[in-house]
């Protein structure tokens, strides 16, 4: 289906290209402007009625001067106006009494006027049917095959059956196969929707069965559509879709209240009616002979009531036994909305085997919202991945790099307005900035803690907290945009189902470079060697003649330099705050400690995990996405009981203990 | 009765407060601090002291008792626990979901009262749950309020709900030997789910609105906030004199010597035949009950309490406050704790002047964050025994 679909959509790029090439095809609008073709029916236009209109269209159709479409659409919307002093025709905006009118040919303003200068003109409501059927016909045969397929969207958004014979006209003459085989699903669409025949509707649902696009499901759910209803036998006539018993399908003081709103039987006083019932029945202190103060407890209201009842002040309780009886007398069915019972159970049977394949697009689309976060997952620990992973330093303002990084991209945005040619500048520069910032660190601060990993920790932490406020000092508390460029804005779709933000495929693909990269780097080069052998055992390492305090100081810059990296592809999907950082730096840390510490597959393992975790449990409660952060730390401190060591656990030399 | 030759009585033992004379020390100036600002305050004295600020001392006295069982935990026991706020939190929680209730049920019953026939039970409850939970569109009363209508249930509560956490996650962590910088990520971890969960509306603690009025103490609602607020220094001092007993008492002794060497080395300890699990497992739940009752102290002064109060980042800054003040010692963890948290408020609450450098102007409510961080980077660069090592110097002297 996939497939199919990206050939389609090949063809259409195909023939496009064809029309652009083509200097032939190039030419099939006219040069006429619209106004002159009008004149040519200038009565008709200004005066249309039902036998005329025909003619109308014929002429502007044969001339297929540009804007012809906007004009139908806008002349059947009630929104043309002529002038009478000449006769032209003008769209125009309305301000208060005053309309300026606007050429419509070249979309300039003319002149303002009042209403009563120009006069509107109102095609009733045969005519617009009349346009709108010859639009969709107009369109539909239209040569560039790009607003054939647009025509039919819209066709398909909102089905007429009017629209039918003109759908069907175009279909005979269609030599697209893709578009063709769109037009038969149209067809179907509307011919099991308003079809006369029922065994011609019972084949056209036949043919939306496996159908996945809205328009094919929302048709299959109008037929299913039901109403409910009582009786007090089943009615015959009536196309039922189920029967409801009392107490199981449908509650008993549902189906009680049911007959009450049909003044079938009488209302039942709730405890708010009982009381308000009493409190205006106290006499001399008493309600129906017991005293006020007893009256705090439901089974002396009660009593009190029944009191009230016997003496014939209030409408009588109903008690259980009543409900039941009253409901026991009637029977409470779901009916189809559709008479006739053979499409029902067609579209049944379409709607039943229609919904695993929605099933299985709604779990593709799942995977791949977790792959995306996954893979952002992945890009905010990778850096830690270096630091934490490799050196074992805790960098607890590792969430500050990428917040660095982020607000980098925003920096370079402000200054360079094109938006590739800024994100281009950026990637780089953020990288530059927080390798820096990475280097300075260590050489200040972590280097001297390199045997007191609990105190790195502290010092990391207040170096988080002050770049924290320090960001928050410069930028303020407002959250700040990094964009992306108009190539990484759209959307992938795949069908109505599955659609995937392009930017989020750009992070994916780029969390994949960097893994990449990162392998390279650290089992194919000569940095990569030494940076392990530091890590194995320093004192070795250092005899071997390899330098271990710049080892260090360039590895702790690379993994800050990829958070900041990491900072600027966070910052397309996230809001740029000073507090980004923290919001990742815990789950960071998580995703590397769960995948395993000092394996680069782990942590691709721990974000894949995290990532299809969080989106698994918001599946299932789709409201509350703080529930599925919630269970998913829980999930993760159970795990780490049981794999203390993560999915990747390193085995001899290399684990380091 | 002889005198039998048991070890106690050829070595003649040392009087536990001659031991750690520090004991009397604090002891003596919580007294008189207590006495000084009794007699100073709005509600019982001269005046000189505001209620406002008698509740801020009240408030600093329950950090320093949670940060001294952050010192046990941390300073001791080598434990870098990154969630004892987070039972602080749950122990304000529980006392405020009574003090929430009980108020709230006082002014319902008096509402309902007012018609012309007595409220029934289930009318009294429907009301508080709207009342209360209307906030976030709800008016059930959900399920772990069953016992809000009791004091004595919700005290329990204070010290059970933290005991029990910590016991559970304690034994989890310990006994697959999380140790180290993972279990500080551990910890993070539990109070990041933690908040989390309070931050949804639908768990039953009113989300991100948290409980507020808790200064109104149900029972004493004419008692003007000036005395209750005396009231609550008390009580806070009290539990600290008290808190500073019992961990000075637990980390004195054989007791003490084993979980300073937990700290110090874990292995050796356990091949020695100790069980580290269950000493590391006691002082984790005892340091985590304890916090919970500061928190209990704390939150009927401050008048509200909601998620934000257990993020992450407030445990954190416990740990800075215990490492400022000065790790391994009890008095340490108090100066640190009562020293930042008064820095703090004095220079973020806008009490402090603005330094003017001519080109730049430094104002404190921006800045002092940036210092915080930068002197806590200091201090544990530089000063590893914090302002609490100072004290080395003057006592030197003595053998």
């Amino acid at each position: 289906m996939k497939a199919c679909l990206m050939l389609r959509r090949l063809c259409a790029f195909a023939l496009i290209w064809q029309l652009i090439l083509s200097p032939v095809m190039a030419q099939d609008e006219s040069d006429t402007p619209l106004q002159d073709v009008l004149q040519t029916v200038q009565s008709e236009v200004a005066n249309p009625s039902r036998g005329t209109v025909p003619a109308v269209l014929q002429a502007l159709m044969a001339a297929d001067a540009p804007g012809t479409v906007d004009f139908l659409r806008t002349w059947s919307d009630r929104e043309v106006y002529e002038r009478p002093a000449d006769g032209l025709f003008f769209y125009a905006t309305a301000e208060g009494s005053s309309l300026t009118l606007i050429d419509i040919d070249t979309g300039a303003e003319v002149a303002t006027v009042t209403s009563r200068d120009v006069s509107q003109i109102r095609p009733n409501a045969g005519v617009r049917r009349e346009i709108g059927a010859s639009l969709v016909a107009f369109e539909l045969t239209h040569p560039d095959a790009d607003r054939r397929m647009a025509a039919l969207a819209s066709a398909a958004r909102s089905p007429d059956p009017d629209q039918l014979p003109a759908i069907r006209a175009a279909r005979a003459e269609e030599e697209d196969s893709a578009i063709a085989a769109r037009m038969d699903r149209l067809i179907a669409l509307l011919v099991a929707r308003y079809d006369q025949d029922s065994t011609t509707r019972v084949e056209a649902i036949g043919a939306l069965r496996g159908d996945v696009s809205t328009p094919a499901r929302s048709v299959l759910n109008q037929l299913l559509a039901t109403r409910a209803d009582f009786a007090e036998t089943l009615p015959e006539d009536v196309n039922i879709a189920r029967i409801k018993t009392p107490g199981e399908d449908i509650s008993l003081s549902a189906a009680y209240a049911v007959l009450v709103g049909a003044d079938l039987a009488p209302a039942a006083p709730g405890r708010n009616a009982i009381r308000d019932a009493l409190r205006a029945n106290v006499v001399d202190g008493q309600v129906g002979g017991v005293p006020v103060h007893q009256l705090d407890n439901d089974a002396d209201r009660i009593a009190a009531y029944q009191a009230l009842e016997d003496a014939g002040i209030v409408p009588p309780l109903v008690t259980e036994a009543d409900v039941a009886d009253a409901v026991s007398q009637y029977v409470f069915f779901d009916a189809y909305l559709e008479p006739d019972a053979a499409v029902t159970t067609a579209a049944e049977a379409a709607r039943s085997s229609t919904s695993l394949r929605v099933s299985g697009y709604q779990f593709l689309s799942l995977s791949l919202d977790a792959l995306s976060l996954a893979s952002i997952f992945f890009l905010a620990a990778i850096g830690l991945a270096i630091t934490f992973g490799v050196m074992r330093v805790i960098n607890m303002a590792h969430g500050e790099f990428i917040m660095m990084g982020a607000y980098t991209g925003y920096v370079v945005q402000t200054i360079i307005p094109n938006y590739t040619a800024s994100l281009a500048v950026a990637l780089p520069l953020a990288f530059a900035v927080t390798f820096l910032a990475g280097v300075v660190m260590e050489r200040l601060v972590i280097r001297h803690l390199y045997t007191r990993p609990l105190e790195t920790l502290l010092a990391t932490f207040g170096i988080s907290i002050a770049l924290q406020q320090l960001a928050k000092n410069i930028f303020g508390t407002q959250a700040r945009p990094v964009t992306a460029p108009d190539w990484l804005a759209g959307a992938i779709q795949i069908n109505d189902l599955v659609s995937v933000a392009a930017v989020r495929v750009g992070i994916f693909v780029m969390a994949a470079l960097f893994l990449l990269l990162l392998l390279y780097i650290l089992n194919r080069t000569r940095l990569g060697l030494e940076v392990r052998a530091v890590t194995q055992n320093p004192g070795m390492a250092a005899s071997m003649g390899i330098n271990p305090d710049r080892i260090n100081m360039l590895t702790f810059g690379l993994g800050s330099g990829i958070a900041g990296v990491a900072g600027v592809a966070i910052g397309l999907v996230a809001q740029v705050t000073s507090e980004m950082g923290a919001n990742y730096i815990v789950q960071s840390f998580m995703t590397v400690v769960v995948g395993g510490v000092g394996s680069v597959f782990g942590t691709l393992a721990g974000a894949a995990l995290i990532g299809s975790l969080q989106k698994g449990i918001e599946w299932f409660n789709p409201a509350n996405t703080l529930a599925a952060q919630t269970f998913m730390v829980l999930f993760i401190i159970l795990f780490i009981q049981f794999r203390p060591k993560g999915i990747v656990a390193l085995k001899g030399r290399a684990a380091g203990d | 009765m002889t005198i039998m030759t048991s070890p106690e009585t050829i070595t003649p033992r040392r009087s536990f407060l001659r031991d750690n004379p520090s004991v009397l020390w604090f002891m003596g100036l919580l007294g008189l601090f207590t006495l000084i600002v009794t007699l100073l305050s709005e509600g019982m004295g001269m005046g000189v002291i505001s209620t406002n600020l008698v509740k801020i001392l009240g408030m600093t006295l329950c950090l320093c008792l949670i940060a001294i069982a952050m010192d046990v935990v941390w300073g001791y026991c080598g434990i870098l626990s990154l969630g004892h706020f987070a039972f602080f939190g749950l122990g304000g929680y529980a006392i405020g979901m009574w003090l929430m209730y009980a108020r709230t049920e006082i002014v319902i019953r008096d509402s309902l009262g007012r018609g012309a026939i007595p409220p029934t039970e289930r009318e009294v409850s429907e009301g508080v749950a709207s009342q209360i939970f209307g906030v976030v569109g709800s008016s059930e009363l959900p399920l772990i309020w069953s016992f809000a209508g009791s004091l004595p249930a919700q005290l329990a509560l204070v010290v059970l709900v933290p005991g029990v956490l910590a016991l559970v996650f304690g034994w989890l962590a310990f006994r697959s030997r999380v140790t180290g910088v993972y279990l500080s990520i551990l910890t993070q971890a539990m109070t990041l789910a933690l908040s989390l969960y309070l931050f949804q509306n639908d768990t039953g603690l009113r989300g991100n609105n948290g409980l507020s009025g808790l200064q109104n103490i149900p029972g004493a609602l004419e008692v003007p906030q000036a005395v209750i607020s005396v009231w609550f220094f008390w009580a806070s001092a009290l539990a600290l004199g008290l808190g500073y007993l019992l961990f000075a008492w637990v980390v004195s002794g054989k007791f003490g010597s084993v979980i300073r060497a937990i700290r110090d080395n874990e292995a050796r300890v356990r091949f020695l035949g100790y069980n580290v699990e269950g000493y590391k497992l006691f002082v984790f739940t005892l340091t985590a009950v304890v916090a919970g009752i500061a928190g209990a102290l704390y939150y009927p002064q401050a008048g509200i309490i909601n998620p934000a109060e257990i993020a992450p980042i407030a445990s954190i800054y416990l740990a800075v406050w215990v490492a400022i003040g000065g790790r391994g010692r009890l008095y340490g963890a108090v100066i640190g704790a009562a020293f930042v948290s008064l820095l703090s408020s004095w220079l973020t609450g806008g009490g402090a002047p603005n330094v003017d450098l001519g080109l730049f102007r430094i104002v404190w409510t921006d800045w002092w964050l940036v210092l915080l961080g930068l002197g806590f980077v200091a201090v544990t660069l530089f000063f590893p025994k914090g302002i609490g090592g100072l004290f080395d110097y003057l006592v030197r002297k003595q053998p």
